[in-house]
């Protein structure tokens, strides 16, 4: 299968109001694509959309497999793991309870186990705060625990929201250098929206740039890279 | 001295049963953000089926697994069709809901069973094993029972799966959803487990109180207070306050207001925790964001 | 819900049917001097009764529907308006109509004092304080330390009242044109009240609570007002049964009272004046009714015991929330529009 993902004439709806028009993307199997744009350009808008959040129309297939209708649990147990804007830490539970929630959606609990001390191996630090309140956890760690959330579900996709937001220069380098060990070890396809897009192009290989609800232009991240007009004018640098 | 140690002992019973109605008022609200008005008249219910059972000739302690399977049944089902539909509707229209199925409830035990009061047994032996008539075997089992429950509860939730996700689901719905959490069978599976809860506190007291289908009417509000006193969103502050307004209710009644105001007792309570102490002794206040 | 609301002052088709009511209400005495029959005080008792739950419900209505705080205690008001009507005429020799006022103040006290509290209640915390009240409030009236003055569990029998400047009626036929009298009365202030700034007010509260505060209004003050102002309408109405029935006893004034209130208000139609009469009109209809329907159930389906007119309103108050949210004021009213627009083209 070339493709994890095809979308195809999708628009998302926040009520009344339109926020995507008819954009259309596909992520290959096993790459890495970045979503980039402005403030309100419907980055997270798209990610919400895939996993059927909000109110949408046309069509996501996920492996050949129709995914446009389904409810988003059931999304998420045919391979898709959203790690959401704000992170979406159950606070209230403890670090190793956050993560074992997945047992409950995973038939095979022995993968799971060895799924659970891959992701230690991963974040040591979470490994140290087992049994610490999820929502005493510092910024940096909750993104890591709702990576590892994530991982958990032994995904083929990863939709990650804003990965570094927040976060400091040295946590987000820690955190996108384990992203791409993710993606090469695990196999895991990765669609990440990103504001920072100079980080976000030296981990994806395919970029879609998104600008109020519309796709503008996509390519190899090289491209947008190399095109210091394209950067000035979406990306700001 | 005895006096009071009898009082004391009579208010841990009641406080028992208070307990185990707050705490499935507790589990509903924390899962669903509603308050159950019709949670006593479905313990009502149950403890009417297990007392049809327990007619039919059934041992009791059938009677009893059985009664709150069913309870647990119904539960679930009136929170997937009945409720359900109704998610995301204004809260006048759940508060009436809520008051329907207490209506129905209520005329349909009366209409099977009548309104005549009756007996029902209680599991354990009478006679008190003080010898001073400070407690009986009845009180110490409903504590007992009501003690074991818990017990089952607690390791249900904090050890297994099914519960760590119920628990997920009922703190934060869209992450649930995200980790593959079907969020709304966890809800029904709440709905089932408060219902099944107040079978149990409906057949404990029945033995007591005497069956009849305003049996849990003034339980209910003091379940209320005890769910409010322990803090609303708790359901370990529910049990506790359960206990605490149990006893109190005891002591005030006897010594201060006389048994005749324990309604209005109850009231005070209620009101009182409202406003003054909303978040209870174990909550906390959630502060509305515009 | 604005929608619904907005238009309560126009939908015509509704308004008829009050103007409907209060005609039939001016006939009906009148009719019996026509067509005399034995059964002619039940029909006029049937309306004197219509007349009083329409006024409870409207107490309700004016906190619930048009102020959107929840009630599921407002037999407490009704309560203390009876009893204080009852106590008035019994123990102080008062004549009836004298107790009216007396009622009208002491409720808009009870009202508005429990109106502090609740403007700390969101909706269903306030829902859940209020039902403890109505369950709470028959054990209060039976209590020893007032029964000499309640008459404890027996309660008190009244007196009913004679016409008075040797007018050519009948005890019965002027007690229903008083309570004619009063109901319209009341029924006029509370569509002047509504009509105008402080009905507008009370609505944009219940609508969008925090930006009312923001654009000036005093929430705090509109709010406790309504509440005194609703109590002072179902106390009212409490006085009224009080003096019709000639009787009161506390376990009349239980929690099914102030479940029946609510049914009323929802089968009429919240924020919805005309709605108020359908409620009262459809409240006295079940409870008359319920027993042949009772009588009718037991022989269709062999069963042992009545059934009684709890399950009825509970059925009804299910299938209502979810065909007819806006109750039988609201579906009128859609099907005015319906037909309006479809007039129109």
């Amino acid at each position: 299968m070339p493709n994890i993902l095809e979308v195809k004439g999708l628009s998302a709806y926040y009520g009344p109001i339109r926020a995507l028009f008819d954009i259309d993307f596909t992520i290959a199997t096993g790459g890495v694509t970045a979503l980039l744009g402005a403030n309100g350009a419907g980055k997270t808008t798209t990610l919400r959309a895939l996993c059927n959040m909000i109110r949408r129309t046309g069509t996501s297939v996920l492996a050949g497999q129709d995914i446009s209708r389904k409810p988003t649990e059931d999304i998420v147990r045919m391979g898709v793991a959203h790690v959401p804007e704000g992170r979406g830490t159950f606070a209230g539970l403890t670090v190793e309870e956050n993560l074992k929630l997945a047992f409950h959606t995973r038939r095979d609990h022995a993968a799971a186990r060895r799924d659970l001390e891959l992701v230690f191996d991963y974040f040591p630090r979470l490994k140290e705060r087992t049994k610490q309140q999820a929502g005493t956890l510092s910024g940096g760690e909750q993104q890591m625990l709702a990576i590892s959330r994530a991982l958990m579900l032994a995904p083929r996709l990863m939709l990650l929201d804003e990965p570094s937001f927040g976060l400091a220069p040295l946590v987000v380098q820690e955190i996108f250098r384990i992203l791409r060990r993710i993606n090469e070890h695990e196999k895991v396809s990765m669609l990440i929206v990103e504001q920072n897009a100079a980080l976000a192009l030296e981990l994806a290989d395919h970029v879609y740039l998104l600008e109020t609800g519309k796709v503008v232009t996509s390519g190899p991240s090289s491209m947008v890279q190399n095109d210091e007009t394209l950067r000035k004018a979406y990306l700001g640098y | 001295m005895e006096f009071l140690l009898q009082q004391i002992a009579s208010g841990l019973t009641s406080g028992a049963i208070y307990a185990c109605v707050a705490l499935g008022l507790v589990m509903i609200y924390v899962s669903t953000d509603h308050i159950n008005f019709a949670q006593g008249e479905m313990a009502m219910f149950a403890t009417y089926i297990a007392w049809t059972l327990i007619q039919a000739g059934i041992p009791y302690w059938v009677a009893f697994g059985l009664t709150v399977l069913i309870a647990f049944t119904g539960g679930l089902l009136i929170q997937r069709f009945i409720l359900k539909p109704l998610e995301h509707a204004p809260v006048l229209a759940l508060v009436v809901c809520f008051i329907a199925l207490l209506s129905i409830f209520n005329a349909i035990a009366g209409m099977i069973w009548s309104y005549t009061v009756k007996q029902f047994p209680s599991p354990f032996p009478s006679g008190d094993p003080t010898g001073h008539g400070l407690v009986s075997y009845h009180q110490i089992g409903v504590v007992a029972v009501t003690a074991i429950m818990l017990a089952v509860l607690t390791v249900f939730f904090r050890f297994t799966t099914l519960g760590l996700a119920m628990r997920a689901a009922a703190q934060n719905p869209a992450s649930a959803r995200l980790m593959g959490v079907r969020v709304s069978w966890m809800l029904a599976l709440g709905w089932g487990l408060a219902a099944a809860i107040g079978s149990v506190a409906g057949m404990m007291v029945a033995p007591i109180v005497f069956l009849d289908p305003n049996m849990m009417t003034g339980i209910l509000i003091y379940g209320f207070a005890g769910a409010l006193v322990g803090g609303i969103g708790n359901p370990g502050g529910a049990v506790v306050g359960g206990f605490v307004v149990g006893v109190l209710e005891n002591l005030v009644g006897t010594y201060l207001i006389g048994n005749e105001l324990k309604l209005t007792f109850a009231l005070v309570i209620v009101v009182g925790v409202l406003i003054l102490k909303p978040a209870g002794l174990f909550g906390r206040v959630n502060v509305k964001r515009v | 819900m604005a929608a619904v609301t907005n238009s309560w002052a126009t939908r015509r088709g509704i308004g008829a049917v009050a103007i409907v009511f209060w005609l039939a209400m001016l006939a009906l005495p009148l009719l019996g001097n026509v067509f005399p029959s034995e059964s002619f005080d039940y029909y006029m008792f049937m309306g004197q009764s219509m007349m009083v739950y329409a006024i409870a419900v409207l107490g309700l209505n004016l906190l619930t529907g048009f102020n959107g705080q929840i009630s599921l205690g407002h037999g407490a008001f009704f309560a203390l308006g009876a009893y204080v009507t009852a106590i008035l005429m019994t123990d102080g020799g008062w004549p009836y109509w004298a107790t009216l006022p007396v009622v009208a103040i002491l409720c808009f006290g009870a009202g508005f004092l429990f109106g502090f509290p609740a403007l700390k209640l969101e909706s269903h915390y306030l829902a859940l304080a209020t039902f403890t009240l109505a369950i709470a409030v028959p054990q209060l009236l039976k209590h020893k330390a007032i029964s000499p003055w309640t008459g404890g569990v027996a309660g008190l029998v009244l007196d009913k009242p004679d016409a008075p400047f040797g007018l050519p009626l009948s005890p019965d036929q002027w007690l229903f044109y008083f309570c004619l009298i009063v109901a319209m009365v009341l029924f006029w202030a509370a569509f002047n009240l509504l009509r105008g700034r402080s009905g507008r007010a009370m609505m944009a509260i219940r609508d969008h609570g925090m930006a009312a505060g923001t654009m000036g209004i005093d929430t705090s003050l509109y709010k406790t007002i309504t509440f005194g102002i609703s109590a002072l309408y179902t106390g009212l109405a409490g006085a009224l049964s009080a003096i019709t029935v000639a009787y009161v006893a506390p376990d009349s004034f239980a929690l099914p009272l102030s479940i029946a209130f609510l049914v009323g208000l929802v089968v009429g139609g919240l924020s919805s004046l005309s709605g108020c009469i359908i409620g009262g009109i459809f409240l006295v209809l079940v409870q008359n009714w319920s027993q042949s329907l009772s009588d009718w159930m037991k022989a269709t389906f062999d069963l042992r015991y009545d059934v009684p007119s709890w399950a009825i309103y509970g059925v009804l108050l299910l299938l209502l929330m979810y065909v007819m949210p806006t109750g039988v004021a609201g579906g009128v009213g859609r099907l005015y529009r319906f037909v309006a627009q479809k007039l129109a083209r």
